[in-house]
């Protein structure tokens, strides 16, 4: 059993290793190349060290904690957040064998691990003890408290029409078609209402408010250097990660290869495409669309904020939730 | 392994709910409360009682823990220390401690507690779902019911309290 959680915890930090560099990696390269620029190119062939070299760097940087800090909270507010991030990794099936922990209430867990996100950021923003960071965490706060209500709407809306709170579950009733394509009108409303809102709740463009550059330096992180802001900017993404991997398990069918219908031609073929390529391709599909997100639409304000969460997205998710409830009765889907 | 899994979160239940009551910086105070409700959590998963734990997690951690750390975040002087206790309010906090202590030792020492036998078996989802809006066999349709009444309450107030009304009307 020790032994089996060693693995496991080394497994989980090697994933977290190497997400953070390729993530880093691949938003400054779609970044780049939406703006019709190359990116890193500098180290290593087409510049795929160039993360490497970023983390030396900061990992020889000097950790500075200001005078007026709160230091006990100063320096739990990245391990907080980073301990968050790997909880919430633990129900999430990579593959039909890869899965941490399969729990029978898996969806529901992710939810509430990923409620916490917000009392670190606040934790760090407050206790940095400067006025943009304060600011940066209340407007975080506000806004991951707003944008948790639509995400958990559409998680339920899935979760009526699969009948079932777990994610090993949810992928096995995919089986002869991925959610998206069987749960008509309220799994695409749903799986909108996710990405848009999942998009808030992670501080990212347009919603990046709580880090806006021109108006806050950097947000609740402005104080923090070194390692500790590589924490929170690893936790980002690891994040990101996390959201993807839901958003590809609850609609597109986690591994699941591409099947429709049951045991024909097609999915035959599909099925030789092993479950771990199916889940890291549709992981990173989705990951793209919330980078392509941030180098199109311009940031919002915060009344716009607010307005689009509580006037449209959570009018929307409730009726969508009525919707699925019906169609789960009635036994519309396929 | 459970064992020793069992004492470490039972430790930080203690040392954490001791730490909040003595903290003198209330934004610490709220954050080892934060440890103390996940310790908690982490006792009803180790007891395989996930749901239990989940919601334990969604309701104090993610739900109050927040709330308090708003409040103290809108607060004037969040950051300046609290005034220490004196000997009269000392005092009256250990008796009533004390006493609730007491009463509640008495209780358990008292009674020969048998350990579980068989299996421990979680009740789904489904279960507690059916049960909660269950109108015959002991369900609980009319405290649901009731709580639902309460919180439409709750909001409508929510929402008179942040309207702004134009001065013709008053």
């Amino acid at each position: 059993m020790i032994i089996t959680a060693l693995i496991i915890a080394i497994s989980v930090i090697t994933l977290f290793a190497v997400l953070g560099l390729v993530l880093v990696y691949m938003e400054r390269k779609v970044a780049a190349f939406m703006q019709i620029r190359l990116g890193p190119m500098r180290v290593g062939p087409w510049g795929i060290a160039q993360t490497l070299a970023d983390t030396v760097k900061l990992i020889s940087k000097e950790d500075i904690i200001p005078n007026g800090a709160d230091k006990f909270l100063f320096n739990l507010a990245p391990l907080m957040v980073t301990v968050i991030a790997t909880l919430a990794l633990a129900p999430l099936p990579f593959s039909d064998k890869w899965i941490i922990w399969d729990s029978n209430v898996g969806v529901f867990y992710v939810a509430a691990i990923s409620s916490l996100t917000v009392i670190s950021i606040l934790t760090g923003g407050w206790a940095s003890n400067n006025k943009y960071s304060l600011i940066g965490a209340m407007r975080s706060g506000a806004q991951i408290v707003s944008y948790e209500l639509s995400v958990g709407l559409s998680l339920v809306a899935m979760v009526l029409l699969s009948g079932s709170l777990s994610f090993s579950d949810i992928v096995m009733t995919q089986q002869d078609a991925w959610w998206i394509f069987k749960g008509h009108l309220p799994a695409w409303i749903a799986f909108m209402v996710f990405i848009i809102a999942s998009t808030a709740e992670l501080n990212r463009n347009p919603f990046d408010l709580p880090e806006a550059e021109s108006e806050l330096t950097a947000g609740f992180h402005t104080e923090y250097s070194g390692m500790k802001f590589a924490l929170f900017m690893l936790s980002e993404y690891i994040n990101m990660f996390i959201v993807s991997a839901v958003a590809a398990t609850l609609f597109l069918g986690g591994w699941m290869p591409l099947h429709f219908g049951q045991d024909n031609f097609f999915n035959h073929i599909m099925d030789y495409i092993p479950p771990l390529v199916w889940f890291a391709g549709k992981v990173f599909f989705i990951i793209f669309l919330i980078m392509w997100f941030r180098w199109t639409f311009p940031r919002l304000r915060i009344d716009q904020l607010l307005t689009l969460e509580w006037k449209y997205l959570l009018p929307i998710s409730l009726i969508n939730v009525l919707a699925a409830a019906w169609i789960t009765v009635t036994g519309w889907h396929f | 392994m459970k064992a020793i899994l069992f004492y470490i979160f039972s430790v930080l239940i203690l040392a954490c709910g001791i730490f909040t009551v003595t903290s003198r910086k209330i934004y610490r105070a709220a954050i080892f409360l934060l440890l103390t409700v996940v310790s908690v959590a982490a006792l009803y998963f180790l007891m395989e009682y996930t749901f239990l734990g989940v919601v334990q997690l969604v309701i104090y951690a993610g739900g109050i823990v927040v709330l308090i750390l708003f409040a103290v975040l809108l607060t004037h002087d969040s950051g300046s220390l609290l005034p220490p206790l004196g000997v009269k309010r000392t005092v009256a906090t250990f008796a009533l401690t004390g006493t609730g202590l007491t009463v509640f030792l008495y209780t358990i020492l008292g009674r020969k507690v048998e350990p579980g036998s068989g299996e421990f078996n979680e009740p789904s989802v489904k279960m507690i779902g059916g049960q909660l809006l269950d109108l015959y066999n002991f369900g609980f349709v009319l405290p649901f019911e009731a709580i639902s009444i309460l919180l439409l309450a709750a909001m409508v107030g929510c929402i008179v309290l942040a309207m702004k009304f134009s001065k013709t009307m008053n």
